[in-house]
């Protein structure tokens, strides 16, 4: 009786679930919004009316002025650039290859090895900061991308190789098989079999591994601070005093640290959406 | 070439031994179809054979030459699984030539080869097709297809046609003895359909928890099977099978009888009620309820009009009765 809903009951539900959508939406993209919109906006229109839209009176680009006039703030950003993508290459390849083998070979030690692996969910990484930095400065590593791509790469591995081996034994063993029949080497079957198709997984890890490594300021204010290897996050920093803060500068500046983020967040999602296993195996 | 041999083969996965030793030798050119109920080993016996999986101990041969520990690409053979298994993101053309690109043979070479495969099968007009633009039964000739154009010696199929409809089974069924006929090969063919296993067979081997219960030709299993198993799953619907007084009258435990060797009458050996009847058109199924004997089915042909609770009488015909002893094992006279 109660399973097909009435024409009557329909609207309200839906309606029902379009507020509490629309609210969250409302919630995520507030903040968001309102530093975009007070960083167009002069010092005293930002404290004096901050939820207004810059208008004629209040409109002002001085925060990106500021921001572009600082000159170093570019390379804040291909560092943050440089240290986002190598960690997200890295944790894809290492996370896929080691997902495969998890997910495809029996040997001794398979499930121990995956549940070590899936440990590092569960333990934040930061609780080894000591440990980390002691290594970092033996191994002469401060101040170098290397050392955040490092740390980043360890810190997303394992829950990229748990959604990737989950993902992975789902493909069709008679698909891994016919390649094998074929002559493909495992090396093949990997790369050209398999990735295609948990290509939706991979897109989600990588949105999942991203947005973190861009947001983070703990790892690059203690293993990275040097001026050469700031982060865009770092970076915006300067701009916060003890006792002055510009926050022209600082709304500039984090609006314009959104921009690249989001551009590597579609193009992975385009992939996300793409249908591609259709019709693979009945 | 492509005769196979198999001395003592084993598989256990961890303490589960699956295979227990079997061995069987497969002519050059002859069409094999492995048959036994589900989890028996099938499947596993013919992943070892294309080298998917290595036995644990036991020999295998292709072509004479041991194969144990070759790769599967190496040993000279083809499969055709029952999920397709085709490359979902390769035109129909490549996955039927990306084996033979694979061993590094030119471009002109595949394509000729590749045409010659889709003119076998009359896929020429789907050679630009992916996968997912396919129907089942367009999806299976090329599996079928790649398999053809490595040109092996011996073909395997694992339950190839079980995923289409009754109608394209047939079809498709038919399709597969005009190509061992063309090609000659040596196949290698597991099936649950009985009609797949008897029409296709040169011999059937019947399989029951990993060992090899019988090997022969379909009609010699229907007509002389060796033990009770393999009586019980040869023929449809299944033979009947009677113990106590009736069987020990000719010195056996029990005695099988199959149901279109039974006659109907008014009078008979066993006098039984008449508890459901099946009218298929061509024949009639009878299923007829006899005192200290239980359900007996009877097949006759033509349809034959008899009422649930009428009382017949069935006789075997003469010559048609199957003993077998307290072990299973057939009493031959
Ligand atoms: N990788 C494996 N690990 C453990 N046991 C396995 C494995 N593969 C198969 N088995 C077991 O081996 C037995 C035989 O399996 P197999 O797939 O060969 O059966 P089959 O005869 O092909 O059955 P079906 O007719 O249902 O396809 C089954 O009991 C199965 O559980
Ligand atoms: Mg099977």
């Amino acid at each position: 009786m109660t399973f097909p809903a009435s024409p009557m009951r329909m609207p309200l539900a839906r309606a029902a679930v379009h507020a509490v959508l629309l609210l969250y939406t409302a919630l995520c993209l507030g903040p968001v919004l309102l530093v975009v919109m007070n960083s167009f906006k002069t010092r005293a229109s930002i404290f004096s009316a901050p939820l207004s839209l810059p208008g004629p009176g209040s409109f002002d680009l001085v925060g990106y002025m500021t921001v572009i006039g600082q000159g170093v703030f570019l390379n804040y950003f291909v560092n943050s650039l440089i240290v986002t993508v190598g960690s997200i290459a890295a944790v894809l390849l290492f996370g896929a290859m080691a997902a495969f083998a998890l997910s495809e070979y029996r040997f001794r030690g398979n499930r121990a090895l995956g549940l070590f692996l899936a440990l590092g969910i569960m333990v934040p990484i930061r609780l080894g900061t000591v440990a980390i930095l002691d290594m970092m400065v033996a191994s002469r590593l401060v101040n170098t991308h290397l050392a955040l791509i490092l740390i980043y790469t360890a810190q997303g591995l394992p829950i990229a190789v748990f959604i990737l081996s989950e993902f992975m034994a789902g493909v069709s063993k008679d698909l891994k098989d016919a390649g094998r029949i074929d002559g493909l080497s495992e090396y093949t079957i990997f790369a050209r079999l398999v990735l295609p198709l948990v290509r939706p997984a991979i897109a989600t890890v990588a949105v999942f591994t991203m947005i973190p490594i861009w947001n983070d300021l703990w790892f690059p204010l203690i293993v990275a601070p040097g001026e050469a290897t700031k982060t865009v996050t770092l970076g915006a920093q300067v701009f916060i005093g003890q006792f002055v803060t510009n926050w022209n500068a600082v709304l500039a500046a984090l609006s314009l640290a959104i921009l690249p983020v989001l551009l590597l967040y579609l193009m992975f999602s385009r992939q996300l959406i793409r249908g591609i296993t259709a019709g693979a195996v009945k | 070439m492509g005769s196979l041999q198999l001395q003592a083969v084993r598989k256990s996965f961890g303490k589960v031994d699956v295979l227990q030793g079997i061995d069987l030798d497969v002519a050059d050119g002859e069409f094999v179809v492995f048959v036994g109920p589900s989890g028996c080993g099938k499947s596993t016996l013919l992943r070892i054979i294309a080298g998917l999986d290595e036995q644990t101990s036991g020999n295998l041969r292709i072509d004479g030459k041991v194969m144990n520990g070759v790769p599967p690409a190496k040993r000279g053979i083809a499969m055709v699984f029952q999920s397709y298994a085709l490359y979902p993101h390769l035109t129909v053309a490549k996955n039927m030539g990306l084996a033979l690109a694979q061993e590094g043979m030119l471009q002109a070479a595949i394509n000729t080869r590749v045409a010659a495969a889709s003119a076998l099968l009359r896929l020429d007009a789907l050679l630009d097709r992916r996968p997912a633009e396919l129907s089942g039964g367009q999806r299976q000739r090329v599996a079928i297809g790649r398999a053809i154009v490595r040109q092996p010696s011996l073909f395997l199929f694992d339950e190839p046609l079980s995923n289409l409809d009754a109608a394209l089974r047939v079809g498709t069924r038919i399709e597969i003895a005009k190509l061992h006929r063309q090609l000659g090969a040596t196949m290698v063919y597991v099936t649950h359909d009985q009609i797949e296993a008897m029409t296709l067979a040169d011999r059937i081997v019947v399989m029951n928890a990993g060992v090899i219960e019988q090997v022969g030709r379909p009609i010699d299993l229907y007509n002389r099977p060796a033990t009770l198993f393999v009586a019980g799953f040869i023929g449809s619907p299944t033979m009947n099978f009677i113990g106590g007084a009736d069987a020990a009258r000719v010195n056996a435990t029990t005695i099988g009888v199959r149901p279109e060797h039974l006659r109907v009458a008014p009078e008979g050996d066993w006098i039984g009620q008449v508890s459901h009847a099946e009218h298929l058109g061509a024949d009639t199924m009878l299923y007829v309820e006899v005192p200290e004997i239980g359900l007996v089915t009877a097949r006759i042909l033509g349809d034959v009009v008899h009422d649930v609770g009428d009382r017949v009488g069935l006789t075997p015909q003469s010559g048609k009765i199957h003993r077998f002893d307290a072990d299973g094992r057939a009493i031959t006279p």
